[in-house]
């Protein structure tokens, strides 16, 4: 009796829930739905009508924003690419070296210096921003892209030490003693064993400093200056600043731009990440 | 770099992980020598990125000081001024009012929709992911600008309602409503907590619930009597990373208020009021005291947090 009785009301649960989320999602995702469709719109219809679809579809909004700004999208694009892909390589070198030390080392005051690892997670990024900013100015490296990359190489991201030295906690020991009981000293037991099988984390790692340095703004806005140094969220922004009033479908088309890259990175990688943040910290 | 940074800080206690320390203490450490040396890079950062620099901002914020000729003594000043700026009040109102309500809100959220997928739903990784995506882009100019669009006197909210006969209000030019299209959009990036409840979720034992089934309790009785109580570690996690970037929110303030945290300062966050202070007018001190009253408010409502746990928060295990 039981068992016919269960399947049939989880059925029609399940079939409520599904309408539930289906709608919730419609409404969040709605708005970027029609940020795309819009920017697809002659410059008159954009306001006229919540249809998502154009009528006249054209892509001169994509054209006239292009350039808008005085210094093209290619410009900013490539140097928000450049400053991520550094930002990446710079991320994955020396967080894998300081959470490889944390794991695997046994040294004088580790645990004091992994607290305090842990401490700065939790530091508003605020308290170091001003200091920082004066450091960097005296070493005038102010509009470049240096102050940019060089904290990374530097292991400033700490959540990106602590995501790694979960994971190679989680690697069999016995596979670096045997690495060292053949003679493998810890730089080869770290290139050879434990780097192969971090990947996973390592992935992870490339996803998450791409989307976030790609999408950060506060720190270009305050070191960058220069038109032709601008990053594609600063270029975006002086856009809304100059067309405020006059181009809003340039404006659009733009923000759509600036977020093909993350979107397709999420689009690539979104199981992989989804659940690596899932099981981040979750044993 | 990131705000989203830090999520699993609080998981296990600040205990280093690493080899077992047998019974007899030891008192040589086997690797000092190769453990500095991986180490270097990142004992260099904490000294020069993060030490040192907050020891100076100290300073700074003891002196005027405009980047361009040498700091000046000027003792507490910096500390005694903010309390008669009225922008700085004005934006320690706002930013206490964003905090309190985007990050309940946000939770709620995340909470109900992570219970709802967690039911054995088909296309689950459909739904985790879509509703995840929001977070990632969330703290993007483009999805400032986006919502700037959506609530504007003729956005789209506005034409929706007008489907319905009813004229919308201009939800960005008025000071009584753009905080609360900042707050909205805070709530929208609820995908990273709903991806740590749902985690959550799985892990909870079945047993409670197939005895809570035989005991016929609802749905709502099972939610508030054995989930709820058995997630509260997941919530006070969530509570303690969203609360502290809340209080760091900058981007859709700036873009959506068009970078003076207007109208009339109701959308002034208070890293908005420390970027036009320090960059916009270069009052490098007076907005280094300001970072430092941001981290001690930050470091008082994690301590609150941390301390009131004992009270709200099950650990079983």
């Amino acid at each position: 009796m039981t068992t016919t009785a269960k399947p049939r009301r989880r059925v029609k649960y399940h079939w409520r829930a599904h309408t539930l989320l289906l709608v919730i999602l419609l409404v969040m995702i709605y708005p970027i739905v029609w940020l795309v469709g819009a920017s697809f719109k002659p410059e008159n219809q954009i306001f006229t009508t919540i249809n998502p679809l154009p009528f006249g579809f054209t892509i001169a909004n994509y054209v006239n924003g292009w350039t808008a700004t005085g210094t093209s999208f290619t410009v900013y694009l490539s140097n928000s690419l450049t400053i991520s892909a550094c930002v990446v390589v710079a991320n994955l070198v020396s967080c894998s070296l300081a959470a490889y030390a944390f794991a695997r080392l046994d040294f004088a005051l580790r645990r004091m210096w992994f607290a305090l690892m842990l401490g700065t997670m939790m530091l508003p990024f605020q308290a170091t921003l001003i200091p920082q900013y004066t450091i960097f100015y005296e070493l005038n490296w102010i509009n470049t892209f240096l102050p940019l990359v060089v904290p990374h190489l530097l292991a400033y991201d700490a959540f990106f030490i602590f995501l790694m030295v979960q994971f190679i906690r989680g690697i069999p020991r016995e596979l670096d003693e045997a690495a060292a009981l053949d003679g493998a000293g810890h730089v080869r037991v770290f290139v050879s064993v434990i780097l192969p099988l971090m990947k996973p984390a390592l992935i992870t790692t490339t996803i998450l400093t791409f989307i976030w340095t790609f999408n950060d703004f506060l720190r270009q806005l305050v070191y960058l200056s220069d038109n032709t140094r601008y990053t594609a969220p600063l270029g975006l922004n002086s856009f809304v600043d100059k067309a405020s009033g006059s181009s809003y479908g340039g404006m659009l088309a733009m923000s759509v731009v600036t977020l093909v890259p993350t979107v397709a990175v999420f689009l690539i990688s979104q199981k992989r990440l989804v659940e690596g943040m899932a099981n981040t910290g979750l044993k | 770099m990131s705000e989203n940074a830090g999520l699993a800080v609080l998981e296990p206690p600040a205990t280093a992980p690493g080899p077992p320390v047998p019974a007899r203490k030891r008192k040589r450490h086997k690797h000092n020598k190769a453990g500095y040396a991986f180490l270097a890079p990142w004992l260099i950062g904490i000294f020069g990125l993060t030490l040192i620099p907050m020891v100076y901002s100290l300073y700074l914020s003891l002196t005027r000081f405009n980047l361009l000729t040498d700091p000046q003594w000027t003792g507490l000043d910096n500390y005694a001024r903010l309390l008669s700026d009225e922008r700085y009040l004005q934006s320690i109102k706002v930013t206490l009012l964003y905090v309190v309500t985007s990050v309940p809100l946000k939770l709620i959220a995340a909470l109900l929709v992570a219970v709802a997928l967690n039911r054995g739903l088909k296309a689950l990784g459909f739904y985790r992911a879509t509703f995840y995506l929001p977070s990632l882009l969330g703290a993007s100019v483009a999805v400032s600008v986006m919502w700037r669009q959506i609530f504007s006197r003729d956005g789209l909210l506005n034409d929706f309602l007008a489907l319905f006969g009813i004229r919308g209000a201009d939800w960005i030019g008025d000071p009584r409503y753009a905080m609360w299209t900042l707050v909205l959009l805070a709530a929208w990036q609820f995908g990273t907590p709903m991806l740590i409840f749902l985690a959550g979720l799985k892990q909870l034992p079945q047993d409670l619930y197939e005895a809570a089934e035989l005991d016929g309790a609802g749905r709502f009785r099972v939610f508030f009597s054995i989930t709820l109580p058995l997630l509260t570690p997941m919530v006070f996690f969530n509570l303690v990373l969203e609360t502290i970037n809340a209080f760091q929110t900058f981007t859709p303030a700036y873009v959506v208020s068009g970078g003076l945290g207007g109208p009339i300062d109701s959308t002034l966050l208070y890293t908005l009021y420390l970027y036009l202070r320090g960059f916009g007018s270069m009052q490098m001190g007076y907005a280094s005291a300001m970072a430092w009253v941001l981290f001690a408010v930050i470091g008082a409502f994690t301590a609150l947090y941390f301390w009131s746990a004992r009270r709200w928060v099950n650990y079983t295990d």
